[in-house]
């Protein structure tokens, strides 16, 4: 008999380059989790064997589409699973080099957690910078960074101190709640899934156990009470419905409550499901709220309590990711699509951008695909909003473009005034 | 805040909250979606997903069958029953002409079989429905290539997928915008593994085709795969009918879906062999052996 446990569901990001070894780490794990098949080790030692390699070539695993194989690198993202007896995961495997920007601000939007791949003979690169950045920015809660490759190094502890040191000492300034550091040999296997036995002198987790272990219960905001209304469910003259996701809070049968953008305040009469009933619903359960009283609301009409409403404002600062092969117009309408609501919009104002390759901040006129941008954004109508630092599901928004209808940016609100001290250091390192 | 109150949420807890919120985004966003129903397990769990999504109103949507004419007497009875007992509007489409043609993988070799009676005829019967989004229930841990695919997955005018120019997919913000005669294939069951579908099927009673579950059945073997025999069996010279004890790990066409030797009779044993299982879900799919990329190309072409 096999008994159903429940098991708690983790997400994390990994990104850095090819050569860092960061598609052997997740062959590695997903390898010695027995998450990877028979046939499909059969598929891959073919492979291997027919490039003529002597050991089973772990990063081969994870390549997806065909003109990756064909070129050897990793182009978008992908999504992996697997899981322990402990928890199941889900991994955004994203590519270091190419499109780098794009694909790690990707990944890192559901991510909680980020693995930073240093390797230990190169130590804290600007790769390995650029992606604490990142993770800072999209409001990852847990960075652990995986020293890796200490095989060829000799296990050496005093490297291993010196790369933690140099880390600590960088992202100092930068918003990360947990951060973490493990030594691995993701080719040996020492630390990822088994101790091994060349690092005597670590005595922390190893990189499973701590993603099996550490608390993610936390990361949620259970405090502001925030459900954007997606669709209104009315099957006959008796039954009026509003679907959609607590976002973020949480909600009981018998609050109060009022509707943004009307005003109107009512009571939860109850919280509906499939199964029944509920007293009370949570983030990010999806529900239907029915009201005491008849409102009329729709679809991007926000539910939250009274006592507690989010930012109302066509006006407000956000940092973006420009993802487009178009560059950025600043004389242009795009559509700004938040939680259930899609207006029109644009940049009023672009303050400055980010180089990714020093992570200094330059005075700019345009932003180009892969950077990253400070902007005033002035909507249409007004949007029920949140800083993206207080609260990650109320904080954010993509931009598309109307005539193409593409993604072209993401964005993250931030209701502070523009100053240095969300920036990392001056970097010298490279 | 109530000390009693407990705020977690187990992994198909979560599976299931996020799926209810993609299928809720497409019904609010799009004009006219249909959610694609192949009989298979996937498909089970998410119509099952799409009735909790909208109670206690019906299906806002109708269900689609692309039928091959190929598969198994026990799906087409399970299929009519069900979509009867849930109250759904059932659509049933083929590619008429190719069937009357005698269309048949032995005739014509996987690639060319499928391309006809399953490609052709989805993307006829969604030009046909005038359909902006289609719901399928594939998922990212079946295949190396659908673990690149979005959720909301864009298809221009001709059907068609274009691996290396898809939009970005961020938070749980999806982009439905289309242009006429362009549409989303929407996949709600994403990040859903073959063991959470089952886990979830046992947690929330969904009914099933019987064939997931082991008894004797007369099959032959074909290049390592158990072929089972029925009406679409075209036997060749020197083949053996043999009665062995299996079941089917996935469902497809009657001439192309292996069987796995397996006593497994009851939910609970299927989830213990799956989770001892060393071989993936589509070991016993012929379709997917053409080449190292068969369903990338497939998929390209405006499969699912």
């Amino acid at each position: 008999m096999s008994s159903y446990k429940e098991l708690e569901l983790l997400r994390f990001s990994t990104a850095v380059s090819v050569d860092d070894g960061k598609s052997t780490l997740i062959g590695r794990l997903l390898y010695d989790t027995k998450t990877i098949f028979e046939d499909q080790i059969k598929s891959v030692q073919e492979t291997c064997d027919r490039k003529g390699l002597q050991e089973l070539d772990l990063a081969l695993f994870t390549d997806g589409l065909a003109a990756e194989r064909e070129q050897g690198i990793t182009i978008d993202v992908a999504y992996r699973y697997f899981s322990t007896p402990k928890r199941k995961f889900i991994i955004a495997d994203t590519p270091g080099h190419e499109q780098y920007t794009r694909n790690m601000v990707t990944g890192a939007s559901t991510s909680n957690l980020a693995i930073i791949l240093i390797d230990a003979r190169k130590g804290v690169l600007i790769q390995s910078k650029r992606h604490a950045f990142i993770s800072s920015l999209l409001g990852i809660p847990h960075v652990v960074v995986a020293i890796n490759k200490m095989d060829l190094v000799d296990y050496d502890e005093d490297i291993y101190n010196s790369i933690r040191n140099d880390f600590v000492d960088f992202s100092s300034k930068m918003n990360i709640p947990d951060l973490s550091f493990i030594p691995v040999s993701a080719l040996k296997g020492d630390n990822v899934v088994d101790r091994g036995e060349n690092m005597p002198w670590y005595d922390g987790y190893t990189l499973l156990s701590y993603l099996e272990n550490i608390n993610i219960g936390a990361d949620r905001n259970l405090i502001d009470f925030r459900f954007p209304v997606q669709s209104v469910i009315r099957p006959n003259q008796d039954y009026r419905g509003y679907a959609g996701v607590v976002e973020s809070g949480v909600v009981r049968k018998g609050e109060e409550i009022v509707v943004l953008p009307s005003g109107i305040k009512s009571t939860i009469k109850a919280i509906d499901t499939f199964d029944g009933e509920l007293d009370y619903a949570f983030a990010p359960q999806s529900v239907t709220l029915l009201l005491e009283d008849e409102v009329d609301i729709s679809r991007g009409d926000t539910i939250v309590r009274p006592n507690n409403i989010p930012a109302v404002g066509r006006d407000f600062e956000a940092m973006i990711c420009w993802m487009s092969e178009d560059p950025f117009d600043v004389n242009k309408k795009y559509i700004f699509k938040h939680t259930t609501q899609s207006f029109k919009g644009k940049v009023n104002e672009l303050y400055y951008r980010i180089d990714m390759n020093t992570l200094h901040r330059q005075k700019t006129s345009a932003l180009m695909l892969n950077e990253m941008g400070r902007v005033s954004v002035r909507t249409q109508k007004p949007l029920f909003y949140d800083s993206y630092d207080r609260n990650r599901a109320t904080g954010h928004f993509i931009m598309i473009d109307e005539m193409n209808n593409n993604t072209v940016a993401a964005g993250m609100i931030m209701t502070k005034p523009t100053d240095i001290s969300e920036l990392p250091p001056e970097d010298t390192g490279v | 805040m109530s000390t009693n109150e407990c705020y977690e949420m187990d992994h198909l807890s979560a599976l299931e909250s996020e799926s209810i919120h993609i299928i809720r985004e497409v019904v609010a966003e799009f004009k006219n979606p249909v959610m694609l129903y192949s009989v298979g397990k996937d498909s089970c769990v998410m119509a099952h997903l799409a009735r909790k999504a909208f109670f206690p109103g019906k299906l806002p949507f109708a269900l689609m069958h692309i039928d091959t004419g190929y598969k198994f007497q026990e799906m087409y009875d399970f299929r009519d029953q069900y979509a009867k007992d849930i109250g759904a509007r059932l659509i049933v489409d083929s590619n008429k002409q190719a069937i009357k043609d005698g269309a048949h993988p032995s005739k014509l070799g996987t690639d060319k079989c499928c391309g006809l009676l399953k490609t052709q005829a989805l993307l006829d019967g969604l030009e046909k429905g005038g359909y902006d989004a289609a719901f399928g229930g594939a998922r990212r841990d079946e295949e190396k290539s659908r673990a690149k695919e979005r959720i909301f997955s864009f298809r221009d005018d001709f059907g068609q997928w274009d691996p290396k120019n898809q939009r970005p997919e961020l938070w749980h913000l999806y982009n439905g915008r289309v242009n006429d005669g362009e549409s989303i294939r929407v996949f709600p069951l994403s990040n859903w593994t073959e063991v959470d579908i089952w886990q979830y099927i046992r947690k929330e009673r969904i009914p099933v085709v019987s064939m997931y579950f082991a008894k004797k059945r007369d099959v032959v073997e074909r290049k390592g795969v158990l072929i089972p025999v029925d009406k679409n069996t075209h036997l060749e010279e020197g083949e053996e009918v043999r009665e062995v004890e299996c079941r089917f790990r996935s469902l497809g066409c009657s001439p192309c879906t292996g069987a796995v030797p397996s006593e497994v009779r009851n939910i609970d044993d299927l989830i213990e062999e799956l989770q001892q299982a060393r071989n993936s879900e589509r070991e016993n799919r012929v379709i997917d052996m053409g080449s190292d990329s068969s369903m990338e190309d497939k998929k390209k072409e405006g499969y699912f």
